[in-house]
């Protein structure tokens, strides 16, 4: 199989019996690469579960679940520590909404201009262009709400300091509107002419189309893409670490300083004693964190399958 | 670097806690650290056939600093303490306008993080000492010195501590008084050196043994009087 010159001499050269066989081998080799390149990522995303659940849930033993995840003290290094993650949790929770809701409207608007509306030209530019922006480095973007968007924050809602989750919820919107953007406008690209041409023949406006046949036959891919950037929002940590300020009170606005999950553990694992107390409550907020997207991605899937049956009647 | 240009140099830097922790798993040559080693990490480190080797190269006076359009130019270990347990909320507690204060500190990875937290918030080895106090909750965590450099150069009500070598004229640095009664003194190479200033402090090299080798020949460098000349011009303190 690996060099067609030499199989299609034998294969000439035999009899029609092993022209039948030749690629089935070849498929079946396929096929146990196929299983195996599967069963590797299996593999390695049990075990990522595996290390999460063994490192993290000891800490369960020192702090009860329920002190864990409404406790609002967290102070690792003191005598005795209190581990309460509440202040996290809520601050994730607050910064990620913000940010979908802002980002997820304009994305997809933006993605209905690019496929529907914008001539080929422009698309053309305008989507490598957007695409770029996905690749700009998480600490750049932090950079950049340090040194421009906190100062501006803070003006704007006459705040003490534009360190706040607000300034992360807007940047992490611009971080995750390109993958939006550029996924959904996959998806409505992909959608058949015959659609289209279908509800123009019947009278509709363009934005009729868009608002009635274009979004709704995209919208599982519309869906993967809000879910990707939701996905970088929650997980984000760099951009979040340098500009939400890093308060360790539960946040009661989104303008108050705060501290996400993914923020908490990066700025406690370099210094956790390996298989110590906070090293153990860093795994569980590993683990919680890990519990939220995949239940974020559970709903979602329930909530496409449902929207999908909805369009089919 | 061009007499051994053999030799590659990688630095990286979150803080003196991964640095430490980084000397204990083996995974770096020197640790820098900005306090000393405390003795959990020593025995975590023996444990692990790691011996730290202290290495004093440098002084620091850790420095208060504060928005130049901020009046207030003096404070009180006492009122630093309560500005950081969130007892002091308002400047004008402390002599300043009727503003909020913006409290901010470095995280949990920083030695300067444990050394304020130990001489300022609890007050080690004062009459007031109280150990119990830790930040309190309205305090920003910061994970770089520049990050609050740059927010104080830019919040007319904010506050932060920081190595004299990040301190630039953006910032206006506090005078320390000890207690009420002492007088006010700011960072200097004298108050530093002499001790006269409360914060000043000795900043380390940790390496595993005794240095050998190229290592060795990096140190000898450092407290060389041309490695002293380095710390003074990016801004420390040299060793006298």
């Amino acid at each position: 199989m690996l060099k067609p010159g030499t199989s299609s001499v034998v294969a000439a050269s035999n009899t029609g019996d092993s022209l039948r066989r030749r690629p089935r081998l070849g498929e079946r080799f396929i096929e146990s690469w196929i299983f195996l390149a599967g069963l590797f990522a299996i593999i390695i995303l049990v075990g990522i579960i595996a290390v999460l659940i063994k490192e993290g849930l000891p800490i369960f033993t020192y702090s009860s679940p329920w002190q864990f995840l409404f406790g609002t003290k967290w102070y690792p290094t003191s005598e005795p520590p209190t581990f309460g993650i509440l202040p996290f949790f809520v601050g994730t929770l607050m910064i990620t909404l913000i940010a979908t809701v802002a980002a997820v409207p304009i994305g997809v608007g933006c993605a209905a201009y690019l496929a529907e509306v914008a001539p080929p030209r422009i698309r053309e530019t305008v989507k490598p262009i957007i695409e770029l922006l996905a690749g700009i480095p998480s600490v750049m973007m932090g950079f950049i709400g340090l040194m421009l968007l906190s100062p501006l924050v803070k003006s704007i809602f006459h705040l003490n300091t534009g360190l706040c989750g607000l300034t992360a919820a807007i940047m992490l919107s611009l971080m995750s509107l390109p993958i939006i953007v550029s996924v959904s406008e996959d998806a409505l690209h992909a959608v058949p002419k015959e659609f289209k041409e279908a509800s123009y023949a019947l009278g509709a406006t363009k934005w009729e189309t868009i608002r009635h046949v274009c979004i709704p036959a995209a919208l599982s891919g519309i869906g993967a893409a809000i879910m990707l950037g939701v996905g970088r929002a929650i997980g984000e940590t760099m951009t979040v670490l340098m500009v939400a300020g890093g308060a360790l009170a539960v946040p009661l606005s989104p303008t108050d300083p705060m501290t996400t999950m993914t923020a908490a553990i990066a700025s406690g694992i370099g210094n956790a004693a390996r298989g110590g107390l906070q090293y153990q409550a860093l795994f569980a907020i590993g683990l919680i964190l890990f519990v939220m997207t995949l239940a974020v991605n559970l709903i979602a899937e329930r909530v496409l399958e449902r929207q999908k049956r909805k369009f089919a009647r | 670097m061009a007499a051994n240009s053999n030799v590659s140099i990688s630095v990286s830097g979150p803080g003196t806690g991964p640095g430490i922790a980084a000397l204990i798993d083996g995974t770096t040559d020197i640790a820098q650290a900005s306090r000393p080693i405390t003795q959990t990490e020593t025995a975590q480190a023996e444990a692990n056939g790691v011996h730290p080797y202290e290495i004093h190269v440098a002084n620091d006076g850790l420095s208060v600093v504060v928005n130049p359009s901020n009046n207030v130019s003096e404070l009180t270990t006492a009122q630093l303490s309560a500005i950081y347990t969130c007892n002091i909320a308002n400047w004008r507690d402390v002599g300043g306008k009727d503003a909020p204060v913006v409290v901010l500190s470095r995280d949990t990875s920083s030695g300067s993080h444990d050394f304020f937290l130990q001489r300022v918030v609890q007050m080690q080895g004062l009459p007031t000492q109280n150990t119990t106090l830790q930040y309190g909750p309205e305090v920003l965590f910061l994970s770089s010195t520049e990050a609050g450099i740059t927010e104080v150069a830019q919040n007319p009500d904010a506050i932060f501590y920081a190595g004299l070598a990040y301190v630039t004229n953006q910032t206006k640095t506090v005078a320390l008084k000890k207690t009420a009664s002492d007088p006010a003194i700011l960072p200097s190479k004298e108050t530093v050196l002499d001790g006269t200033y409360y914060l000043a402090r000795p900043l380390f090299f940790y390496t595993n043994g005794e240095p050998t080798g190229v290592i060795k020949d990096f140190i000898d460098y450092c407290l060389s009087p041309a490695g002293q000349e380095k710390v003074s011009e990016v801004g420390y303190i040299p060793l006298a």
